[in-house]
């Protein structure tokens, strides 16, 4: 009875999420694909940690057979906060990122899926918001956006801002995808939602992030967007290379003709 | 298919009011002839001011750099109290 009283006493908004939560806790599921992540897989966990406190959650990293020690630094990372909220659920070479997001999927508990990378350029600081907005607003899907006044980026030269702006207003265009950040990969999604989207996406890569969030529009999900801010990553190679342009480009046609 | 459907039903709109224009001559014939280069040119540079404007107004956030770099330093003296193996590759 005491904890109720705690609840009246509160404000009238936090009080019907305190009840809310109370009632039915929900778990999030955050799924972090690695490859070559050494020493970033063990900071990002320690920031989710940090900021997730008051949050039901687990952390599933889908490791495509990393060589230089990923899966060994996971386990120690397993001895500090528990095999039950650090899932390690690797596969045996790089098998790209769409597939790891759905074989993290199927080893999943909670009521909404989180994805996010491994390289720090995602602050697991973020993650708060994307419950909170969720809760606030029932959206189905929360997507973090870089291109707005709150968020942002660092560490990106003029011809990336100029790549980046330059292909961002042509999906707009073309697609009218209706949210701001269409590459980003920092989302929040419920878990039916992911299920239902991801059985009907077929491209590989970014190009893959843009498909789950035009495909979402077009059925009609319910997408809120939240400020993040965007460091390029600080520790080891970048996984971008060779001819995105081309594999945008071809992207963007795919996503024109067939959603 | 649905997309792809509203862009053509756009077109066929804009289509039938250039046909129309060409045919009620309310605008002189030569001009009308050239109203679609003139869309595809303002187009064009409507989706290079928006470029521009969108490259001026970047959301840029160097202090986060700085706070990431202090998560790091929190965060490796932690994961090594606990050992938690964070050397650099």
């Amino acid at each position: 009875m005491a904890k109720l009283e705690e609840i009246e006493t509160e404000e009238h908004g936090e009080t019907t999420m305190s009840i809310k939560m109370r009632r039915k806790k929900k778990k999030y599921s955050i799924i972090i694909p690695t490859y070559n992540e050494r020493l970033n897989i063990a900071l990002v966990i320690y920031l989710v940690f940090k900021h997730l406190q008051d949050f039901e959650f687990e952390v599933i990293i889908v490791d495509d057979g990393s060589p230089d020690g990923t899966q060994d630094v996971i386990k120690q990372l397993q001895n500090v906060y528990g095999e039950d909220r650090v899932l390690l659920r690797a596969r045996p070479k790089k098998l790209g990122l769409g597939t790891a997001y759905y074989h993290g999927l199927k080893h999943a508990s909670g009521d909404f899926i989180i994805i996010m990378d491994a390289d720090l350029s995602h602050h697991p600081k973020y993650l708060p918001s994307f419950i909170r907005k969720q809760m606030e607003t029932g959206a189905s899907i929360v997507t973090g956006t870089r291109y707005v006044r709150n968020g942002g980026v660092h560490g990106w030269n003029l011809i990336r801002k100029l790549t980046s702006r330059g292909a961002n207003v042509l999906a707009q265009t073309l697609l009218w995808p209706g949210v701001s950040d269409l590459t980003g990969s920092f989302r929040l999604y419920e878990r039916k939602a992911f299920e239902d989207i991801i059985s009907s996406v077929v491209s590989k890569g970014y190009v893959f992030q843009m498909e789950m969030i035009v495909r979402a529009s077009r059925k009609g999900y319910h997408i809120e967007e939240v400020p993040i801010t965007f460091v390029d990553r600080v520790y080891g190679s970048s996984k971008l290379g060779g001819s995105e342009i081309l594999e945008y480009l071809k992207g963007l046609v795919y996503l024109l003709i067939t959603t | 298919m649905k997309h792809i459907l509203k862009i053509m039903a756009l077109v066929v709109v804009v289509a039938g009011l250039w046909i129309s224009l060409l045919q009620t001559s309310v605008v002189p014939r030569s001009y009308t002839w050239l109203l679609p280069v003139y869309l595809i040119i303002s187009l064009g540079c409507y989706g290079l001011l928006m470029v521009g404007i969108g490259l001026i107004l970047f959301p840029t956030c160097p202090q986060e750099a700085v706070l990431l770099q202090k998560d790091i330093v929190e965060a490796k003296e932690f994961l090594t109290s606990r050992g938690v193996d964070v050397g650099s590759d």
